[in-house]
C-alpha cells in the first residue's frame, strides 16, 4: 500500500499548502467587512470546469494508485511470474504519445485562435486514441493466442485488469472528445471550443502519464528500480 | 467518465443574470421541476427520501435479527442463511446507502449552495445524474432480496474467499448484485462529490472566505474529499472480486480444498482485499462522522446563542482527522496475522486521532459553557450526540490497542462500539439536523411535543440496546452467531439481557414511526416558521423566500461581511448578526476569551 500512501501524501501536501494560502491561520471572528482579508475571486464557469477536471484527475489518480499498490503487493509474493509483454504495447505507447501531442497542438492552436490547427489536432488526437484502443485489443488477442489466459495466473489477471481500467478511461475520454469534435464539425468557433479542447488535452496527458507508469509496472522496470533503490539504501 | 465540459462552455442557452455567474437551468414543466430536477435542493430531498426508504428496510432487518437473538426460532422463516443475509444487508445499507447518502447527498446538496450563497451546484446536470445513479444502485441492491438464493450473506465486509464460495448464502446472484450496486453507488457518488468540492472551491459568494464557512460546510467538504479518495479502493476491490466470481480469476482466491476437493483457484491473496476494503472502510467512518461534527457545531452554537468556541481549532481538527484517517485502516485487521511492528504503528496512529477528536468535544462543551442554552429538539439531539460519541469514542480507544483488541475481536463489544460511534451518534445528528432545517425546507416547524417524545425514546432506547451489549461482549458472546447454543462461559442471564435489548430495539424502531408521521403531518399542519425561526446567522436562513425557490437568492446574491458565529455580540441590536449583515460594530468587540482562541 506504500504507493497509494505516497500518492496521498502528495495530494494532502498540495491540499495543505493551498489551505494555508487560503487563510487557514486568519482570525475570522475579528475580521468584519467584505473581503475578510482575502482577495475576492469571482466564480467563472471555465475555471469551475478546470477545477472540476483537476478534482476528477485526483480521483482517477487514487484509483490507479490503489491498483498499482495491489499489483505490487501481489507481485511481492515469491511465486509471481510476469506476463511476457507483446511487442505491440510499445507501438501503442508511441500512439498514445502522438495522441497527447496532437491534442496539445489543438490546445495551443486554440490559444492562438487558429481553427485549422484545432481541427487537425482534434481529428489526429481522436484517431490515434482509437488506434491505441485497437492496439490494446490486439495485445489482448495476441496474449490469448499464446495461452496467457485471464484466469490462468494472477499476473495475467492483473495485466488484463490494469489495461482494461486504463482502456475504459481512454474510451470515456473519447466520448468527451467526440462531443467537442462534433461541435467543431457543426461549425463552432475557436472561442467556443477552446475550453473543451483544453480539458481534453489535460485529460489526455494524465492518461499518458498513467499509462507510462503502468508500462513501467508491467515491464517490471519500476520493480527493478525499487529494488536498486533498496539496495542503495541498504 | 464524467462530462466536465457540460455547462462550462456557455455557447448556447440563457443570458446570465450577472457577469461571471453560472447560468441557471430553467425547469419548464412539473417533471423537470420535481423529478428530473437539476436543482440541488430538490436533489437533496430526493436523496434524503430514498435513503430513508431503504433505511427503513435495514431497520426492519435489525428487528428480525434482534428477535432471533432473543427468542431463537420464534420466527420460523429466519434460518442461519437468512440471518447472515440480514446482517449483511443491514450493515451495508446503513453505512453506505443511508448514512453516506444522507450526509453527503442529502445535507451536502441542500446546505452547500445555500450556506455559501451560491445559486446552485456548479455542475447541476452531473448532480442530477448522481442522484439517479444512486437510485439505480439502491434498486439493484434491493433486487438482491428477490433473486434466486437471495442477497449475499458474506457479512458487510464481504471478505473473500468465503464471500464467493459455494455454501455462502447468496453466492449465486447476491454477491454479484451487491458488487454491481456498490460500483454504481461509487460512480454516482463521484459525480455528486465533484460537485460538492468544486462548489466549495468556486461557488462561494462575495466575502465568503474559506474561514468564514460554517463548520457544517467544512465537515461535508472534508468528508467529500476523503470519500473521493477512499471510494476508489472499494471500487477496485469490487471489480477484482467480480472478476474472481464471474471470470474465474484468482485475485483474492488462494488454493482451496473444499469438501475434500481442490477448487480451480490458486495464487490469490485474501489479505489484499482486506487492505483495499479497510483503506475505504476506515475513512468511511469519518466520512460519516465529519459532517456530523460540523452540523453539531452549528446546532450547538445556534441553540446556545453563543459563538462556537475555537472555530479555527475546529477547522484544523476536521482537516487533521480527515488526513489521519487514511493511515489507520489496518487496525481493523489486527487478527489477520499482521507483523507486530505494523500493529504497533497502526495502534499509535489510531490513538493519535483521539487528540483532534477530543479537542472537538472540549470545544463543544466550552461552547455550551455559560451559553444561553435552549432545549429545543435539535439541541437535545446535538447534546445526545456528544454524549454518545464520547461513549463510542472511548471504547474505540480500547479496541485501537492491539492487546485489548485481540481478545475482544469478533465479540459483541465490537458491535456495541461501532453502533454507538457510527450508528447511533450520526443518526442522532441526522434527526437533529432534520428538526433544525425542516422549517427551511418546508416553511413549517415540526411538532415539538412529538419531537421531544421521539428524542427521549430514541436516545434512552438506543442506550438500552447498546449499553448491555458491551457487557455481553466482555463476557465473550461472539458476534455474527445465528444462535448461541450452550457456551459454558456465557451465563444464562445473558439470554435475559438479550430479551431486554430486543424489546428496547423494537420500541426504538417503533418510535421512528412517530418521526415519520411528524414529517408528514407537519407538512400541512405545522406551525408556519417564517424565514429564520431559530435566529441563526448562516446564509441559508437569510433567503428572501422560504422555502427558497430555484436560484435561492432572488435578484442579488448575498454579500458576506462576517463569520458564521456572531451570536450575542455586545452592543448589537439583536442577539445574532447574520453573515450578510454589514453593521454595526466589529465582531472584535466580543470579550476576549469567548471569541475562540
Amino acid at each position: 500500500m506504500s504507493v497509494v500512501l505516497v500518492f496521498l501524501l502528495l495530494v494532502l501536501g498540495i491540499a495543505f499548502w493551498w489551505l494555508v494560502r487560503q487563510g487557514l491561520f486568519s482570525k475570522p471572528w475579528v475580521e468584519v467587512g467584505v473581503a475578510g482579508g482575502m482577495p475576492i475571486v469571482e466564480p467563472s464557469p471555465p475555471r469551475a470546469a478546470r477545477v472540476g477536471l483537476a478534482v476528477f484527475l485526483v480521483v482517477m489518480g487514487s484509483l490507479f494508485a490503489l491498483t498499482v499498490s495491489a499489483y505490487l503487493m501481489r507481485a511481492g509474493l515469491g511465486d509471481w511470474r510476469p506476463v511476457r509483454l507483446p511487442g505491440i504495447l510499445y507501438v501503442n505507447t508511441f500512439t498514445l504519445v502522438v495522441s497527447s501531442l496532437a491534442l496539445e497542438t489543438a490546445r495551443t492552436g486554440a490559444r492562438r485562435g487558429d481553427l485549422a490547427s484545432v481541427r487537425t489536432g482534434l481529428l489526429a488526437g481522436g484517431f490515434t486514441a482509437l488506434l491505441f484502443l485497437a492496439g490494446q485489443l490486439v495485445a489482448w488477442w495476441q496474449l490469448n493466442a499464446e495461452g496467457y489466459y485471464l484466469a490462468s495466473n494472477p499476473a495475467n489477471a492483473f495485466f488484463y485488469l490494469v489495461t482494461a481500467l486504463h482502456g475504459l478511461h481512454v474510451a470515456g475520454g473519447l466520448v468527451a472528445l467526440g462531443r467537442v469534435t462534433g461541435r467543431m464539425l457543426k461549425g463552432a468557433g475557436v472561442a467556443a471550443l477552446s475550453l473543451g479542447v483544453g480539458l481534453c488535452a489535460t485529460y489526455w496527458h494524465a492518461l499518458l502519464v498513467i499509462w507510462l507508469v503502468l508500462m513501467g509496472l508491467l515491464t517490471s522496470w519500476i520493480g527493478d528500480f525499487i529494488l536498486i533503490c533498496r539496495q542503495l539504501l541498504a | 467518465m464524467v462530462d466536465l465540459t457540460h455547462g462550462g462552455l456557455g455557447g448556447d442557452g440563457h443570458a446570465a443574470g450577472h457577469a461571471g455567474e453560472l447560468e441557471l437551468y430553467h425547469p419548464t414543466n412539473w417533471v423537470t421541476k420535481y423529478v428530473f430536477s437539476q436543482d440541488a435542493k430538490v436533489i437533496a430531498i430526493q436523496y434524503g427520501l430514498t435513503a430513508l426508504a431503504i433505511g427503513l428496510v435495514a431497520l426492519v432487518l435489525s428487528w428480525l435479527m434482534r428477535i432471533q437473538l432473543a427468542y431463537p426460532g420464534a420466527l420460523a422463516f429466519i434460518d442461519a442463511d437468512r440471518y447472515y443475509q440480514f446482517i449483511t444487508m443491514h450493515g451495508m445499507i446503513m453505512v453506505v446507502y443511508l448514512l453516506t447518502a444522507v450526509f453527503l447527498g442529502g445535507f451536502g446538496n441542500y446546505l452547500i449552495p445555500l450556506m455559501l450563497g451560491a445559486r446552485d451546484m456548479m455542475f447541476p446536470y452531473l448532480n442530477m445524474l448522481s442522484y439517479w445513479i444512486y437510485l439505480v444502485a439502491v434498486l439493484v441492491l434491493a433486487a438482491g432480496f428477490f433473486v434466486p438464493g437471495g442477497p449475499t450473506g458474506a457479512g458487510w465486509t464481504l471478505y473473500p474467499p468465503q464471500a464467493i464460495l459455494a455454501n455462502t448464502p447468496g453466492q449465486q446472484w447476491g454477491i454479484i448484485i451487491m458488487l454491481v450496486s456498490l460500483m454504481l453507488f461509487i460512480v454516482g457518488f463521484t459525480m455528486g462529490g465533484l460537485n460538492y468540492v468544486v462548489t466549495v472551491l468556486q461557488g462561494r459568494t462575495k466575502g465568503m472566505t474559506l474561514m468564514r464557512m460554517p463548520l457544517t460546510v467544512w465537515g461535508i467538504f472534508t468528508a467529500t474529499v476523503m470519500a473521493l479518495l477512499a471510494f476508489p479502493a472499494l471500487f477496485v476491490g469490487a471489480v477484482m472480486m467480480l472478476f474472481d466470481r464471474l471470470l474465474g480469476t484468482s485475485f483474492f482466491m488462494p488454493s482451496i480444498i473444499a469438501m475434500g476437493e481442490p477448487l480451480d483457484t490458486a495464487g490469490g491473496s485474501p489479505i489484499l482485499f482486506q487492505h483495499l476494503f479497510w483503506f475505504f472502510g476506515h475513512p468511511e467512518v469519518y466520512i460519516v462522522a465529519l459532517p456530523a461534527f460540523g452540523i453539531v457545531s452549528d446546532l450547538i452554537s445556534t441553540h446556545a446563542r453563543k459563538n462556537i468556541f475555537g472555530y479555527r481549532m475546529m477547522v484544523w481538527a476536521i482537516v487533521v482527522i480527515g488526513a489521519l484517517s487514511f493511515v489507520v485502516w489496518a487496525h481493523h485487521m489486527y487478527v489477520s496475522g499482521m507483523n507486530p511492528g505494523f500493529g504497533f504503528f497502526f495502534a499509535t496512529t489510531t490513538l493519535i486521532i483521539a487528540v483532534p477528536t477530543a479537542l472537538k468535544v472540549y470545544n463543544w462543551v466550552l461552547t455550551l459553557w455559560r451559553g444561553d442554552i435552549h432545549f429545543t429538539v435539535p439541541m437535545l439531539f446535538a447534546l445526545g450526540f456528544i454524549v454518545t460519541f464520547v461513549n463510542g469514542g472511548l471504547t474505540g480507544l480500547f479496541l485501537g490497542n492491539v492487546v485489548v483488541d485481540v481478545p475482544l475481536s469478533d465479540t459483541m463489544f465490537v458491535v456495541a462500539h461501532f453502533h454507538m460511534v457510527m450508528g447511533v451518534a450520526p443518526i442522532l445528528v441526522i434527526f437533529g439536523a432534520i428538526y433544525h432545517w425542516y422549517p427551511k425546507m418546508t416553511g413549517r416547524m415540526l411538532n415539538d411535543a412529538m419531537g421531544k417524545i421521539h428524542f427521549w425514546v430514541t436516545f434512552l432506547g438506543a442506550y438500552a440496546v447498546f449499553f448491555p451489549m458491551h457487557y455481553l461482549g466482555l463476557l465473550g458472546v461472539p458476534r455474527r452467531y445465528f444462535e448461541s447454543g450452550d457456551i459454558s462461559f456465557v451465563p444464562p442471564s445473558a439470554q435475559t439481557l438479550n430479551e431486554f435489548m430486543t424489546i428496547a430495539a423494537l420500541v426504538v424502531g417503533a418510535a421512528q414511526i412517530l418521526f415519520l408521521f411528524n414529517l408528514a403531518w407537519s407538512l400541512r399542519h405545522g406551525k408556519p416558521s417564517g424565514g429564520n425561526p431559530w435566529g441563526a446567522t448562516t446564509l441559508e436562513w437569510q433567503t428572501p423566500e422560504t422555502p427558497p425557490p430555484h436560484g435561492n437568492w432572488g435578484a442579488e446574491r448575498p454579500v458576506v461581511y462576517r463569520w458564521a458565529y456572531d451570536y450575542s455580540v455586545p452592543g448589537a441590536a439583536s442577539d445574532f448578526l447574520a453573515q450578510n449583515d454589514p453593521g454595526p460594530g466589529p465582531a472584535a468587540a466580543a470579550p476576549i476569551g469567548e471569541g475562540g482562541r
